[in-house]
């Protein structure tokens, strides 16, 4: 057991995967002699070469489509876009040639396309992007989005082993804000699957990322009050666990769905949309979204606060579901 | 060896000069016969002629070596790279009619199918330049993979206008990946001319912001093409990188079957016809004694027999079960593996 910040997780993945099986390497802009804008590929180039840790120019198409063709090769390449903003500079070749390739022609495109997302850190409007939803439509990604160390670590392992393409969201708050002590063992979280966070019984908080610890300060306060809310990790937002979403409503008959990207036709509304399908007589109350305004993630710290979701917004929420 | 058909000859037998026939002439017919398939409603989307553009189809992949493991990406008109690379006429078919037991069992069209290491080709996507990247890809997992293979991408004048390639050809010349781009000059990207295209030159001049290699040569001169493919191949394999080598050649049909091409001044679509590349290659196969009109003839009745004998096993082929479109799009389900 080792005191872990969530960004060394990653570097450890990286590193393990890439000690573990030679078909893993890593591309990306910066990543190899300077070890990464935040210095999460630190010290892979030195340790694996710089064959396997690929300096690329400013070209996010040519990363993922390189990577793509690797893969097809039986390659396993990490590809990173130093913020996931840019990853709608590649939306095209990830959603059009790797998400469809095995369903098209039968042939595997396994990449791992990872970099930092999130807001809550002054990036303003290209540098602060939470973007699940924009994928979601686009069938054959998977979709990660770890809130801890723990499953920073696990899911991305899981990512790298798996047979298909995966986009793997970190948060870039979390980076070097939260420590866990990991276990020393060779560990993977399976895609797919929710963590339940905190067991309660009136209310349920579905959720994700760095909203995770929204969560849980909104939970605390509200057990001062005697409300006590469940908190549910997804984890995994493509393929997603159903099971535990509609276990925790049929519980506590009344959900929030707790999201960092903006609100309309955010991924939430997926969720709800399932809740309101398939639990729909457990509800006591209607399904609330807490999400970030429906516009760019502006800059200034005051205007940030305003747009992003926190404590505040969750507990107004909660009261709003049980007092219906 | 026969020491007359202009250097060529050098590296290539009679029987590899005919062959180099037979997949011209398989070209041809194939197109022609998905034509009529097509006009009786059989071929179920759109029909891209490669008309005028065999020559340089077949020559450029006939320079690769798909023993080593090399690879051919084409784009909609270079139909006869991948048959060079091996590709089967009835599967071809079976594409265009949706057929259940095609290669991709009808999810894709026309020739959007193959997988680089098992085929020696693979089908593109239709958002045009996406395959340079991806070949770069391919190109460097050989390289990581101690393989020696190259790889060729087709890419035309229109294609060439898209920042995917900019990205791809960029990457790739700095990686200083074995990498062939056959860059076609077919003068219309669908209905747009060249001229409203690009301000560039030549599309081979673009090499110069690749620092590349680069050469220009005649599209409809088969022996010119192949010369030209094998000095690219040769250096992509000797490790010196990318070349950009375009062929200048014209598009003697519309867009696809649906268009009549009225926006073509009709005598320039007459000047091109003078320059067919199948009539020009077998002249010179004549002229110099390599074959006789007899031996094409011969030849012709094996494609006709081929093509004939591939449409008969894809109309007798079963279209797909609609439930099938739920499956294949993980690892896990085993549809790929049935």
């Amino acid at each position: 057991m080792a005191e872990t910040t969530y960004i060394e997780a990653i570097t450890q993945a990286m590193a393990e995967e890439m000690a573990r099986d030679e078909r893993v390497f890593l591309l990306g802009e910066d990543v190899g002699v300077y070890g990464g804008a935040f210095k999460t590929s630190a010290g892979l180039i030195e340790r694996f070469g710089a064959e396997r840790v690929i300096d690329t120019p400013i070209s996010e198409i040519a990363i993922v489509g390189a990577a793509s063709g690797a893969a097809l090769m039986g390659m396993r390449p990490i590809a990173e876009m130093q913020f996931i903003d840019f990853i709608t500079c590649a939306y095209d070749i990830l959603v059009n040639f790797a998400a469809t390739s095995r369903y098209r022609v039968g042939s595997p495109c396994p990449i791992v396309v990872r970099g930092p997302a999130g807001a809550g850190v002054h990036g303003g409007p290209f540098h602060s992007l939470s973007p699940e939803a924009m994928f979601m439509n686009r069938p054959g990604l998977k979709i990660v989005s770890p809130g801890t160390a723990y499953d920073a670590k696990g899911l991305l392992k899981a990512a790298i082993r798996d047979d298909d393409p995966v986009l793997y969201i970190e948060h870039k708050f979390l980076y070097r804000r939260i420590k866990e002590n990991l276990p020393d063992d060779d560990f993977v979280v399976p895609i797919g699957k929710a963590n339940l966070r905190r067991r309660g019984k009136d209310l349920s908080i579905i959720t994700w990322g760095a909203m995770l610890y929204v969560a849980d300060a909104a939970a605390a306060e509200l057990e001062k009050d005697g409300v006590s809310a469940e908190i549910l990790d997804l984890r995994s937002i493509l393929p997603f666990d159903e099971e535990a979403i509609l276990e925790s409503v049929a519980k506590t008959n009344r959900a929030i769905i707790l999201h960092e990207a903006p609100l309309t036709g955010g991924a939430g509304a997926e969720f709800a949309a399932r809740i309101g399908e398939k639990a729909f007589e457990y509800l006591d109350a209607p399904v609330k979204r807490v999400a970030s305004l429906d516009v760019p993630t502006p800059y200034s710290p005051p205007l940030e606060a305003f747009y992003l979701p926190n404590k505040d917004k969750v507990i107004a929420a909660a009261r709003e579901l049980l007092k219906y | 060896m026969i020491a007359c058909a202009p250097n060529v000859t050098e590296s290539l037998s009679r029987e590899q000069l005919l062959e180099i026939d037979y997949y011209l002439r398989l070209t041809r017919t194939l197109e022609e016969r998905l034509v009529a398939l097509f006009r009786q409603a059989k071929v179920i989307g759109g029909l891209y002629r490669s008309l005028g553009q065999e020559g340089e189809s077949v020559a450029a992949a006939y320079a690769l070596d798909f023993k080593q493991g090399d690879v051919v990406q084409p784009l909609i008109r270079n139909l006869g790279a991948i048959l060079v690379a091996g590709a089967k006429p009835r599967d071809i078919i079976k594409q265009y009619m949706a057929k259940g037991d095609s290669p991709t069992r009808g999810r894709e069209l026309n020739i959007h199918f193959g997988h680089p290491a098992r085929d020696g080709f693979i089908g593109q996507i239709s958002m045009l330049g996406d395959m340079i990247p991806v070949m770069a890809g391919i190109a460097l997992a050989g390289r990581m993979q101690k393989k020696s293979l190259v790889a060729m991408a087709f890419i035309g004048d229109g294609g060439s206008s898209t920042g995917a390639f900019y990205e791809g050809m960029n990457f790739a010349s700095v990686q200083k990946l074995p990498m062939v781009v056959v860059i076609e000059d077919n003068a219309y990207a669908y209905s747009t001319p060249i001229a409203k295209q690009t301000a560039a030159r030549t599309l081979a001049d673009k090499a110069h912001a690749f620092g590349c290699r680069s050469e220009t040569v005649d599209g409809n001169d088969v022996f010119a093409v192949y010369r030209a493919a094998t000095r690219a191949v040769d250096h992509a394999r000797n490790g010196g990188g990318v070349t950009l080598l375009e062929v200048k050649t014209f598009r003697m049909k519309g867009h696809a079957e649906h268009d009549n091409q009225s926006y073509v001044p009709i005598e320039v679509v007459d000047e091109w016809r003078g320059k067919d590349p199948i009539e020009r290659y077998e002249q010179t196969l004549i002229e110099n004694g390599v074959a006789k009109p007899a031996d094409f003839e011969e030849i012709q009745k094996r494609v006709r027999a081929e093509v004939d004998a591939a449409t008969d096993d894809a109309e007798r082929a079963p279209m797909p079960t609609g439930e099938e479109a739920a499956a294949g799009l993980f690892a896990g389900d085993g549809y790929w593996e049935r």
